[in-house]
C-alpha cells in the first residue's frame, strides 16, 4: 500500500497556499498604509523578482548578477508615465514633451518599464549570449554600473542623485499579488512546457541538447528577456511602493539580494520564491532591533550595526554548506498546488478528508520513512574501466 | 540506391594536430556503416563533425543533397542527423521519460497560446509526445525505468536511452558511437539485434563506430578503418578484417609477419 504524506492533501495545500495568501492579501488591502501590509508587499515583490530570476539562473543555466539595472529601468520608465506633468517639470525637466504631459494607466506603465527592460536585455544579451561560460555574469555586473551612472549623472531626466520623490503610491497589495498570480502562472507553464523542457536540457547538457534541435542563443535571449520583462514589472511596483526612486536603491545591494533570496528558496524552483521571498521580506525586519540595541533575557544587547546583514550572509552560508538547493530544492508542489484543478475541487471530495487522516497515521506509524523510491532491479551503476 | 551522406576531403586540424586528414566516405541510404579504428584515430572528430559540433578546417559535408558543412548542430539535427555520445550525455537531472520527450518534441514549432493557454491542442500534442516517447524506451527495452532520473539508471541502460532518445526524432541519419561500450556479451549481443530492430522498422540509415568486433561484422554492410586521422582500410567487412594494413594498425607490424 502506498503511504500518504502530507503532500498528498490537497486540502492541506488550498489551506496553505491559496487561503492563506488570500488572507494576506485581504489584510493587506483593508490596512493599506499599515505596516504588516508593507511587509506583505514587499513579499509579494520579491516572490515575482525571484521567481523572473530563477527562469535565468535556475532553469537555463545562465547566472545574473545584474536584474537590479533592470528593476531600475522599469521604475524610472514607468514612474514617466505615472508622475503628474507639474511633478515631472519640476524633477525631470529635461524630457520631451509628449513624455512629460503623458499620463497612463499603472499596469500599462509597468508593462513599458518591462518593455523597456527588454530592450535593454536583448542589446547586453544578444553579443553576449551566443558565446559560453559566464560572460553574462559580468556583463551584468556592469550593467548595474552603467544604469547607476545614467542615473546619477543624466539629471535632466533622472534628477540625478537626489532621485524622484512623490510617486503615487499605486503599488497596492492587490496589485501585485494579481501580477503576482500570473506571473507564476505564466512560469509555470513555461517550465511545464515544451519551452521549459528544452531550458532545462540545455542547462543539464548544452551539447547534447543542441544536437537535439535546440537552438542555444535563442532560447537563452529569450528567456532572458522574459525574466527582464517581469523585472522590469516589479521594479516600477518597487519604485511605486516606496514612491521614491534613486539610482542607489538599485544597486549592488539590491541586486545580491535578490541573488540571495533566489538561493535561499532554491533556484531551481519556481516555487523557491515563496519561501525566498517572504523570508528576505520579514526577517531583516525581525533583525534590525539587533542594530539598535535590544533587550534579550533581561540583559541589554549593545549596539551592533550591520548585524542582520551578517545574520544573512551567516545564513546564506548555512544553506551552501548543508542544502545546497535551497529550501525547496527542485520541488514544484507550492505553485502546482496554487494552478492545480485538484486543489480547488478537493473541498468537495470525501476521499480528500481521509486523506488528511492517513497522512496524520501514515506519519505516526513512520510508514513514510520506507516509502523511498528504489529502481525495480539491483543496479550496478559503476562506469566500466576503459 | 542512393547516397544518403557524402564526405569529401574531410580535415579537421587541432594547432598542429591533423585529427581528421582527409577523410572521404559514401553512405548509402538504408545502410549500416561501421567506423573502426585504433584509440585516438579520429572516430570521435568524424561524428562531430558530421553533426555539426566540430566545423572541419576543410572539406564537403553533403546530405540528402544540401551542403550542410558549418551548418548549426541545432539545425543538421532537424534535417536528420542525430547522434549519441561516446561519454553519455544524457540530461542528468530529468527523468528517462522527459529526456526522450526533448528527442520527440524536436520538430516542434513554438506554440505559446497553447502554452500559456494550456488548450486542448497543446494537451493533445503533450500526450502524444509522452507516448511516443514510451514506445521508444518500449522498443529500446527500457520502459520500466520510464519516471527514474536518468542518472541513476545502470550504465548499459543509459547507453540504451541515448539511443531512444535520438530515435524519437524521426532521424534520417543515426550516428552511434561506441554504443556497446560497457556492456558485457550478452547485453551487446542484445544491442546488435536491436539496431537492426529499428533500422528495418523505421528505414534508418546507421553510421556505428564501435571497437567490439562481434557487434561491428554482426552488424554493419561496410567499413570504414582509420588509424591516425586518416582511413587506411574500407570495404565489406570481410576483406577490412584480412586487411593486412588493418591487422597492422591494431597489432602492429610484427603481426602481420607472423601471420604470413
Ligand atoms: N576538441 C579537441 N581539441 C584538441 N584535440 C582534440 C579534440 N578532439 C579530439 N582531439 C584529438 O584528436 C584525436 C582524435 O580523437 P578522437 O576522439 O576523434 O579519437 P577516437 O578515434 O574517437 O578515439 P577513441 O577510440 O579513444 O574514442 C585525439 O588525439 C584527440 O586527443
Ligand atoms: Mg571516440
Amino acid at each position: 500500500m502506498r503511504t500518504t504524506t502530507f503532500k498528498d492533501c490537497n486540502i492541506l495545500r488550498l489551506l496553505v497556499f491559496v487561503i492563506l495568501p488570500l488572507c494576506a492579501i485581504v489584510y493587506g488591502a483593508s490596512h493599506p498604509s499599515g505596516y504588516y501590509a508593507g511587509l506583505i508587499n514587499l513579499a509579494g515583490i520579491y516572490i515575482i523578482l525571484v521567481a523572473s530570476l530563477n527562469l535565468v539562473n535556475g532553469f537555463s543555466g545562465m547566472f545574473s548578477m545584474g536584474h537590479a539595472a533592470f528593476m531600475a529601468i522599469g521604475a524610472y520608465i514607468s514612474a514617466f508615465f505615472t508622475l503628474t506633468p507639474a511633478q515631472k517639470m519640476a524633477s525631470t525637466p529635461g524630457l520631451p514633451e509628449w513624455l512629460i504631459n503623458a499620463n497612463l494607466p499603472f499596469v500599462v506603465a509597468l508593462i513599458i518599464g518591462g518593455a523597456c527592460a527588454v530592450v535593454v536585455a536583448l542589446i547586453i544579451g544578444y553579443p553576449v549570449l551566443r558565446f559560453k561560460g559566464h560572460y553574462l555574469s559580468i556583463v551584468t555586473l556592469g550593467l548595474i554600473v552603467i544604469v547607476r551612472a545614467v542615473l546619477d549623472n543624466e539629471g535632466e531626466y533622472t534628477n540625478g542623485a537626489r532621485g524622484i520623490t512623490g510617486l503615487p503610491p499605486k503599488s497596492n497589495t492587490v496589485v501585485i499579488f494579481i501580477i503576482m498570480a500570473i506571473v507564476l502562472y505564466f512560469l509555470f507553464r513555461l517550465i511545464r512546457s515544451q519551452y521549459g523542457r528544452g531550458l532545462i536540457a540545455m542547462r543539464d547538457d548544452d551539447v547534447a541538447a543542441q544536437t537535439l534541435g535546440i537552438n542555444l542563443a535563442s532560447k537563452k535571449l529569450s528567456a532572458f528577456c522574459i525574466s527582464a520583462f517581469i523585472t522590469g514589472m516589479a521594479g516600477g511596483l518597487f519604485g511605486h511602493m516606496q514612491s521614491v526612486i534613486s539610482g542607489k536603491f538599485y544597486y549592488f545591494d539590491l541586486s545580491f539580494r535578490v541573488v540571495q533570496t533566489s538561493i535561499i528558496g532554491g533556484m531551481f524552483s519556481l516555487s523557491g520564491a515563496v519561501p525566498g521571498g517572504i523570508i528576505m521580506a520579514y526577517l531583516p525586519e525581525v533583525l534590525a532591533p539587533l542594530e539598535t540595541g535590544v533587550k534579550l533575557f533581561g540583559h541589554q544587547l549593545p549596539e551592533m550595526y550591520g548585524a542582520s546583514n551578517l545574520i544573512m550572509a551567516i545564513i546564506l552560508i548555512l544553506i551552501i554548506i548543508f542544502r545546497r538547493q535551497g529550501l525547496m530544492g527542485e520541488h514544484e508542489f507550492i505553485v502546482e498546488s496554487m494552478f492545480s484543478k485538484d486543489t480547488y475541487t478537493s473541498l468537495f471530495k470525501k476521499e480528500e478528508y481521509l486523506n488528511i487522516g492517513r497522512a496524520f497515521r501514515d506519519l505516526f506509524t513512520g510508514k513514510w520513512r520506507k516509502s523511498k523510491k528504489a529502481l525495480p532491479e539491483d543496479i550496478d551503476n559503476t562506469p566500466p574501466v576503459v | 540506391m542512393s547516397v544518403l551522406l557524402e564526405a569529401s576531403e574531410l580535415n579537421m586540424h587541432f594547432k598542429g594536430l591533423k585529427a581528421v586528414n582527409n577523410f572521404n566516405a559514401q553512405i548509402e541510404k538504408g545502410s549500416i556503416c561501421g567506423l573502426i579504428g585504433t584509440n585516438g584515430a579520429g572516430k570521435t572528430t568524424v561524428i562531430n563533425m558530421l553533426s555539426g559540433v566540430l566545423v572541419p578546417t576543410s572539406g564537403k559535408i553533403i546530405f540528402d543533397g544540401k551542403n550542410i558543412t558549418g551548418v548549426r548542430p541545432d539545425k543538421i539535427a532537424k534535417m536528420g542527423i542525430t547522434r549519441t555520445y561516446q561519454n553519455l550525455r544524457l540530461f542528468k537531472k530529468m527523468t528517462v521519460l522527459e529526456n526522450v520527450i526533448i528527442g520527440a518534441q524536436m520538430h516542434d514549432k513554438l506554440d505559446p497560446l497553447g502554452i500559456v493557454g494550456n488548450t486542448i491542442p497543446h494537451k493533445r500534442r503533450e500526450a502524444e509526445l509522452k507516448d511516443k516517447s514510451m514506445e521508444m524506451l518500449k522498443v529500446m527495452g527500457i520502459e520500466k525505468y520510464a519516471d527514474h532520473i536518468s542518472g541513476s539508471l545502470p550504465y548499459g541502460s543509459q547507453r540504451k536511452l541515448e539511443i531512444a532518445r535520438v530515435l524519437a526524432a524521426d532521424p534520417k541519419l543515426l550516428l552511434l558511437d561506441e554504443p556497446a561500450a560497457g556492456m558485457n556479451p550478452q547485453e551487446s549481443a542484445e544491442l546488435t539485434e536491436i539496431i537492426r530492430g529499428i533500422r528495418d522498422r523505421y528505414g534508418l540509415t546507421i553510421l556505428l563506430i564501435e571497437h567490439d568486433m562481434k557487434v561491428v561484422m554482426g552488424l554493419c554492410e561496410y567499413i570504414y578503418c582509420m588509424a591516425f586521422g586518416e582511413i587506411i582500410s574500407e570495404g565489406l567487412p570481410e576483406a577490412v578484417r584480412n586487411d593486412p594494413k588493418v591487422i597492422e594498425a591494431y597489432l602492429g607490424r610484427g603481426a602481420v609477419h607472423a601471420e604470413n
